[in-house]
């Protein structure tokens, strides 16, 4: 045929690339690791200059893992160079590994699995950016992972991967595990960092953004831990070979991370793009065939899908334009037993307890927003609730300081905009109630 | 006109370094790196805020500035706050006004920051002049939609003696919080918790101990900080507010005086971009309560036969007082007028010298003095003005460096004004001292970043060293002053013979700038004035007979009439005095326990033949005095100061000043009695007068040239002893201000691990310092502080080093545990 | 003539209210209690010198405060305000922001139970009540004397990334995936008991104490903590599926492709 000698042959339903070693024995330590082919394109790297493979992960279109997708190499590409002026600063790598949006569950199996990725990622990173520093932010509730990463730079460091004058480079790296402390915030990159600077983890003004202005004020690269991890890939294959999985504009392999009320639930690395259905279908159906209600593309702060949204792909520009966002391929499937203003409820806490508190609109709406849910939920609910929710949501998205106060609107308004008629239901069968301090002894609703 | 408008505007081109845009249809230009809402505000558009504050770092907390933004024709897609974004070429701005985004987004911000707000304006300080309270009523909702539980806390949250904290009022825009940590940098109050919970709070172990913590409830846009002493005490609209210049040091703030039916309630600083911006410390905020002490002098009072001091009228006061100064004319009167004067008052006592006492024993200096520095000042501080350093100038300077001048401790807006200088353009501040006290740490050069501070700054020396030290300073801090710096020296140089000449030489050496800060506020002007033994006023000497020849024409005396020789200072005088070579005194604010010899200057003050005291209060000196004649307080007259920039920092009464007499009009009235004419009856004749002599001829005065001393070395159970006053310690306008006292900063014994090793002390157990006149007894701490040296706070919490110890800084001193 | 209005001698103080002094604690620094011994002291430098800058070292260095007490006291407070020239309020704001810095001493084990939305769904929210029925306690609150063997802090925790696992708890951070009632129940009585259930993936049970020290960056035994499950059937689900089914990632070139040249200089 020869469309085949002009389009390749459309990849395998799964494309395992990041998680191709998680079957191997013992997958986490060097030896494995080296045994497959690890620490190569360390080495190719280390031969190349470092401009070269800021382009080439810009040529593979290599986009963010962590929820934002912002293209990798344009990331790397806006350190500044040079001898002298800002380029002379020390620049840093640091690694956002505190996945904690709910349903995200990518990074902890790969730092589990294959850490010695993400180290030889960040090699490579590093050099390309001329950073000899790098710390590897690791949320403090995974602790094994925390130790995998850890053993995994111990072995790098005696093996030479790491330390000073890497493999005859002349590159000197030094990484650092750092542990976090329980703070959902701290995922945003600027939080973050102050995180890592010693203190609130509360965002930053941008700008000056991080590539001018990051950790310790010096130019920094904030990447995640599935981003980092598929360089030496990249590296590997080439950008072409990158770009033959997915979609133009969002090329690669990507983890999906399965929760739910599905059959067999899992991580699923499969080509940027996929649908629901077919994943449903890897995935074994809807657990006890009870059908499908509603579903996140990706974590609780990307607006939730529903049964209509089956084939919508699931890439970048797909999510977005079917009103919802890629986020971080939590797909987390929920059946027709499950309450939306519960779930919404539920979710809504999450952000209140989560919300940093730095700005208005995130830390008072959250706190108005779950009493009102707490309130409804528990049968007190009013008419005018649904629609003042709208409008708090209306007066938090795109009035907080970041993104979190964004993401606490999304089950809210995308819940309401989807199964509006359950609330109202929810309200109805419920008596009214005249003074809502009644309600005071709800868990929660006194802060 | 035939040229269109539209025509002009496009003809005009956009300033150098400015850009051009678009606020609610009115284009304006505007300079780079401005923030839109500072923009906003020179249109006159509003725009409400409440994290926003312009001596502020931005912070885009609160979100109440949001304002729809178009850049390049294309709107961003979310309002922003415009108190973050900077002006851009080109930028369409709708602030509410203009657009029904920002208007909405406005009123929601709003609405989320009323919901866990109390509604207890009623009874809250802040109502009526509550930026929270203005702003809900321009911009809020005229409904809440909150049925909900309300956050609440228990309150009020004393943070300090002074500042009480309702947690729940508070909007959480982080003013106090920023301002601690970047003006002050003193960050004992932070923000505790998270989310919903999130509070602001201070540590367990630790309140908040700051000098400037009363600016934090004064930028306060709700009623969440308050003031201790204020509280519960009066409505913004009861009040009546004049302007003031604050009378506890020589930084010269401007203030605002609230006052309510006769009373001073609160004092607020004053904005004056150019010498205290918008702060004060908190012993100009909190210190007025000394014009209702019980100790106040309201009458006239001449001691009886029977010892015994009566209250009495004016003119039996004053004749009485005339009558005792004629009658010792002849055997000597010296005139002592202290520094607390206001210009006009240090005027009135000079000339109070020469043409009624016919003496140029006059002096303001009511601490340790030398004659070297009545040189130094001649040579590089009298009749200078801001012209030559002020904060400004101050402020650029690349390098300053300290002497003898510990500036948080001795005039904290000079030190605001180095720890900006040191945070936003990396300004070295050296000091010259003994040890790395807190303005040291918080002047370093890195102040502000994440890392601790480098403590590179200080330049160490032994007491009684510094001029040694200053003479073979470190090539470093010479480099860094060679080109524009700025030497800044307080008068405790006076304590260390060659210092003065030391920091001229170094000036000489350096082309540094030098600045005198005194640590009172009368001092400067005094020294203008001609309330000192050489110089007459505009710093003509008295030596220089053409001086005197202008000076007699001026004041219209016989040629001939002024004394020629130079006069005794302050400590001759009294010495003087306690031999029956003076046989009267005349003396105003001065309290001898301030003097280098406390016991010395009692007896003098105790053994003169006549005793004449011009006071607010009773003292030291009202208690030996003859005659009393009380004098009216800053808030009850006029009158201005001069602050160490030599800026003259005037003020009016901010209460009724009738009845109440300033020392001007009083020695005006003695001098009459006494036959002499000062024309001082009012401060603004003295001030017209003063100002219509100018300065005198600029014969250039010899700088000091006094050789260092070789510094004590302290023998076994002895250390030398290294001292100055702390802020807010025993002054005495600092009395009955339990709130204020509550802050102070504990006194210490201060030695190095070592020293304390040798001499047996333990950190944190008591230490006793003593002389063979007394001793004094603190706990010890242990600090950086060169080897066999003990530092003491000056008059802190029972540790008078003066009057206890008869010793001073570079003395030598036993230590025991 | 003068009016009492303008005398303020006269007026004497102003009237009401009654004068208040408030007091606020002020005590100055003791030397920090001697829990923080020499080895603290020399792992506390240990972490300091990992960092470029050293305020980096706080939340390790908090965690190395609970990993000697068990939670974070005054004194903890104090000494990591002395160990990185903080004040005593920047360390307490940053103690009290971070969920896993906890405020009152903790018992031998922390159980974490997530109650977030899939888990919660799936049973998490059942867990945390029955756990908390049994235990007698509720969030961040200990059963039995704190720090003594068998006792347990329990609390309801956000989204702990392991939602294909769902539902599932963490004791001191380690996972125990796939529960139910009686499996969390099961193992709650075995903590109590003072036995050290495997967890499902993780290191051998030990205490909060020593985790916190490993989340303080020091590993005493990390060539054995490291080891452990970590890899549950849901994890390879993906990845088993493929190899099952032959399904591979398209083959890269055998040897690395020439990398792009490098861009051109801008001027």
């Amino acid at each position: 045929m020869t469309a085949a000698q002009t389009n390749p042959p459309a990849p395998d339903p799964l494309t395992p690339v990041l998680t191709r070693r998680w079957l191997s024995p013992r997958s986490w330590s060097i030896d494995t690791y080296e045994q497959l082919e690890g620490y190569q394109a360390l080495r190719s790297a280390l031969a190349a200059h470092p401009d070269q493979l800021i382009q080439l992960v810009k040529d593979s279109g290599l986009r963010g893992r962590g929820g934002a997708g912002f293209p990798t190499g344009m990331k790397w590409s806006f350190i500044p160079q040079g001898p002298t002026g800002p380029g002379a600063k020390p620049k840093y790598l640091v690694v956002n590994a505190d996945e904690g949006e709910p349903g995200t569950c990518k990074d902890i199996p790969t730092m589990m699995a294959d850490p010695h990725s993400l180290v030889e990622g960040c090699i490579i990173t590093c050099y390309a950016i001329r950073s000899n520093f790098c710390a590897i932010y690791v949320r403090g509730e995974a602790l094994h992972c925390i130790r995998r990463v850890r053993r995994a730079v111990e072995e790098a460091y005696a093996k030479g991967y790491l330390g000073k004058d890497i493999l005859g480079s002349g590159f000197d790296l030094d990484i650092v595990v750092h542990a976090g402390a329980g703070a959902y915030i701290c995922g945003e990159e600027t939080a973050l960092l102050d995180s890592l600077e010693g203190r609130r983890g509360q965002p930053r003004l941008k700008p000056p953004f991080p590539a001018t202005s990051g950790l310790y004020a010096s130019p920094t690269v904030v990447n995640n831990v599935e981003t980092i991890a598929s360089v030496p890939a990249i590296v590997q294959g080439g950008s072409d070979w990158f770009r033959s999985m997915g979609s133009e504009k969002s090329p690669g392999p990507k983890i999906y991370s399965v929760s739910g009320h599905v059959e067999r639930p899992g991580q699923y690395e499969a080509p940027l793009g996929i649908t629901l259905r077919q994943l449903l279908d890897l995935a074994g159906g809807m657990k006890d065939g009870i059908p499908l209600k509603f579903w996140t593309p990706g974590g609780s702060s990307t607006p939730l899908f529903t049964a209509e949204h089956l084939d919508v792909p699931l890439d970048f520009e797909g999510a977005a334009a079917a009103g919802s966002m890629l986020g971080t391929t939590a797909v987390q499937v929920f059946n027709e037993t499950v309450s939306v203003p519960w779930a919404v409820m539920k979710w809504t806490e999450f952000y209140k307890h989560e919300s940093c508190g730095k700005c208005t609109p995130c830390r008072e709406g959250t706190y108005w927003l779950v009493q009102i849910l707490e309130r409804m939920v528990h049968g007190e609910g009013t008419e005018a609730d649904v629609e003042t929710m709208l409008d708090i949501c209306d007066n938090i998205l795109g009035r907080s300081f970041c993104a979190l106060g964004d993401g606490a609107t999304s089950p809210i308004t995308s819940g309401i905009k989807y199964f509006r008629q359950e609330f109202l239901d929810l309200i109805a069968a419920q008596p009214a109630v005249a003074r809502p301090e009644q309600l005071a002894e709800l868990t929660g609703a006194t802060a | 006109m035939t040229i269109a408008p539209e025509e002009k505007k496009e003809a005009r081109p956009v300033p150098e370094g400015h850009v051009r845009l678009t606020i609610d249809g009115l284009e304006v230009d505007a300079p780079k790196g401005e923030l839109l809402i500072r923009t906003c505000e020179r249109l006159g558009i509003i725009v409400p805020r409440f994290c926003d504050h312009p001596l502020l770092d931005p912070a885009g907390a609160c979100r109440q500035c949001l304002v729809e933004v178009e850049m390049g024709g294309r709107p961003m897609p979310k309002p922003q706050a415009s108190c973050t974004m900077t002006v851009a070429d080109g930028m369409v701005v709708k602030t509410q006004h203009s657009s029904p985004v920002a208007a909405k987004a406005q009123e929601g911000v709003m609405e989320l920051l009323l919901i866990n707000h109390p509604l207890d304006c009623p009874i809250c300080d802040k109502g009526g002049e509550c930026p929270l309270q203005n702003q809900a009523m321009s911009t809020g909702r005229t409904d809440s939609r909150f049925v909900d539980t309300k956050r609440t806390f228990p309150k009020p949250l004393p943070i300090s003696t002074q500042v009480l904290l309702d947690r729940e009022r508070c909007v959480l825009c982080q003013r106090c919080t920023r301002f601690s940590e970047e003006i002050g940098g003193d960050p004992f109050i932070d923000l505790l918790e998270r989310g919903a919970h999130q509070q602001i709070g201070v540590a367990e172990d630790k309140p908040f101990q700051s000098y400037f913590s009363g600016n934090t409830i004064q930028i306060c846009p709700v009623g969440a900080l308050t003031s201790a002493a204020y509280r519960f005490r009066s409505r913004p609209f009861d009040l009546v507010s004049t302007d003031g210049v604050c009378e506890h040091c020589a930084s010269g703030c401007a203030q605002r005086v609230d006052t309510r039916r006769g009373t001073v309630l609160r004092r607020l600083a004053g904005n004056d971009p150019a010498v205290n911006e918008e702060w004060n410390c908190d012993k100009g905020r909190f210190a007025f309560r000394y014009l209702g002490s019980p100790e106040r002098i309201t009458r006239p009072m001449v001691r009886g036969a029977d010892g015994v001091l009566v209250e009495t009228s004016w003119t039996e006061a004053l004749t009485a007082a005339a009558e005792g100064l004629t009658a010792a004319r002849e055997g000597g009167i010296g005139v002592l007028a202290g520094g607390r004067l206001t210009v006009e008052d240090a005027y009135a006592y000079g000339k109070f010298a020469r043409v009624a006492a016919h003496t140029n024993d006059v002096d303001f200096r009511a601490r340790p003095h030398s004659a070297e520095e009545l040189e130094f000042l001649a040579a590089h501080v009298v009749g200078q003005g801001p012209e030559v350093l002020d904060y400004a100038r101050l402020e650029a300077a690349p390098a300053v460096l300290c002497v003898a001048f510990e500036p948080e401790e001795e005039s904290p807006i000079v030190f605001l004004r180095l720890r900006k200088a040191a945070r936003k353009h990396g300004q070295q501040v050296f000091h010259l001292g003994q040890w790395t006290t807190p303005a040291v740490a918080r002047t370093s050069r890195d102040t502000g970043a994440a890392s601790p501070a480098a403590k590179d700054n200080l330049v160490r020396s032994v007491p009684g060293a510094e001029a040694a030290v200053l003479a073979e300073l470190p090539e470093h801090v010479v480099a860094a002053l060679t080109g524009g710096g700025v030497i800044l020296v307080g008068e405790r140089a006076a304590e260390v013979p060659g210092l003065y000449s030391a920091v001229s030489a170094l000036a000489a050496r350096t082309g540094a700038v030098v600045g005198w800060v005194p640590r009172r506020a009368g001092e400067r002007g005094a020294l203008d004035a001609g309330a000192v033994p050489t110089l007459l006023p505009g710093g003509r000497p008295v030596t220089d007979a053409a001086a005197r020849a202008e000076i007699e024409a001026a004041w219209g005396l016989a040629a001939g009439t002024l004394p020629t020789a130079p006069g005794r200072d302050t400590d001759e005088i009294l010495a003087a005095a306690a031999i029956g070579e003076l046989a009267a005194l005349v003396v105003g604010g001065l309290d001898p326990h301030d003097l280098a010899d406390p016991a010395a200057a009692l007896a003098g003050l105790r053994e003169v033949g006549f005793l004449v005291s011009l006071e607010m209060h009773t003292s030291a000196v009202t208690e030996l005095a003859d005659v009393v004649l009380p004098v009216a307080p800053d808030a009850q007259r006029s009158g201005s100061y001069l602050n160490w920039e030599g800026r003259r920092r005037e003020f009016t009464p901010a209460l009724d000043a009738s009845g109440v007499l300033p020392d001007c009009r009083v020695l005006d009235t003695l001098a009459v009695e006494m036959d002499a004419d000062l024309f001082t009856q009012t401060p603004a004749a003295a001030a017209g007068e003063l100002g219509r002599l100018g300065l005198g001829a600029r014969t250039a005065a010899a700088a000091p040239s006094v050789p260092p001393v070789e510094p004590l070395r302290p023998a076994f159970g002895q250390a030398v002893l290294a001292t100055w006053r702390q802020l807010v310690d025993d002054a005495a306008l600092a009395v009955d201000e339990p709130a204020l006292a509550g802050t102070a900063r504990p006194a210490f014994a201060r030695v190095n691990a070592a020293t304390a090793e040798r001499l047996g002390l333990v950190e944190g157990q008591p230490a006793t310092v003593r002389t063979d006149r007394g001793a004094v007894t603190l706990p010890v701490a242990l600090a950086d502080l060169p080897d066999g040296v003990v530092w003491l706070p000056g008059n802190s919490d029972g540790s008078r080093v003066r009057s206890v110890l008869g010793a001073g800084h570079g003395d030598l001193v036993g230590v025991t545990a | 003539m003068t009016t009492p209005e303008g005398t303020p001698e006269a007026n004497g103080r102003p009237a009401a209210p009654e004068e208040v002094v408030w007091e606020a604690v002020a005590q100055e620094p003791s030397p920090v209690s001697p829990v923080f011994d020499e080895v603290t002291r020399q792992r506390t430098k240990e972490i300091i010198a990992r960092y470029p800058q050293s305020r980096s070292a706080l939340l390790p260095l908090l965690h190395l405060v609970q990993s000697v007490e068990g939670f974070v006291s005054q004194d903890g407070i104090r000494y990591c305000a002395e160990a990185l020239e903080l004040t005593t309020a920047e360390v307490s704001a940053v103690a009290t922001f971070y969920t896993m810095y906890k405020r009152s001493p903790c018992g031998e084990h922390l159980v974490s139970v997530c109650t977030n939305t899939l888990c919660a769904v799936l049973g998490g929210d059942a867990i945390y009540k029955r756990l908390s029925e049994k235990l007698g306690v509720g969030h961040e609150e200990t059963a039995g004397e704190p720090g003594t063997p068998g006792s347990i802090t329990l609390e309801h925790a956000e989204c702990l990334a392991a939602c294909d696992l769902g539902p599932v708890l963490q004791v001191n951070y380690e996972y125990f995936d796939n529960l139910t009632l009686e499996s969390a129940e099961a193992l709650v009585d075995a903590l109590q008991r003072g036995e050290r259930p495997a967890p499902t993936r993780g290191a051998p049970l030990t205490d909060l104490k020593t985790v916190e020290l490993e989340l303080a960056g020091i590993f005493p035994d990390l060539e054995r903590s490291v080891e452990g499950p970590s890899t549950a059937p849901e994890t390879v689900r993906g990845a088993q599926l493929a190899a099952d089914r032959g399904w591979v990632a398209p083959p890269m070139p055998d040897a690395p492709p020439a990398l792009p040249d490098l861009p051109e200089k801008k001027s």
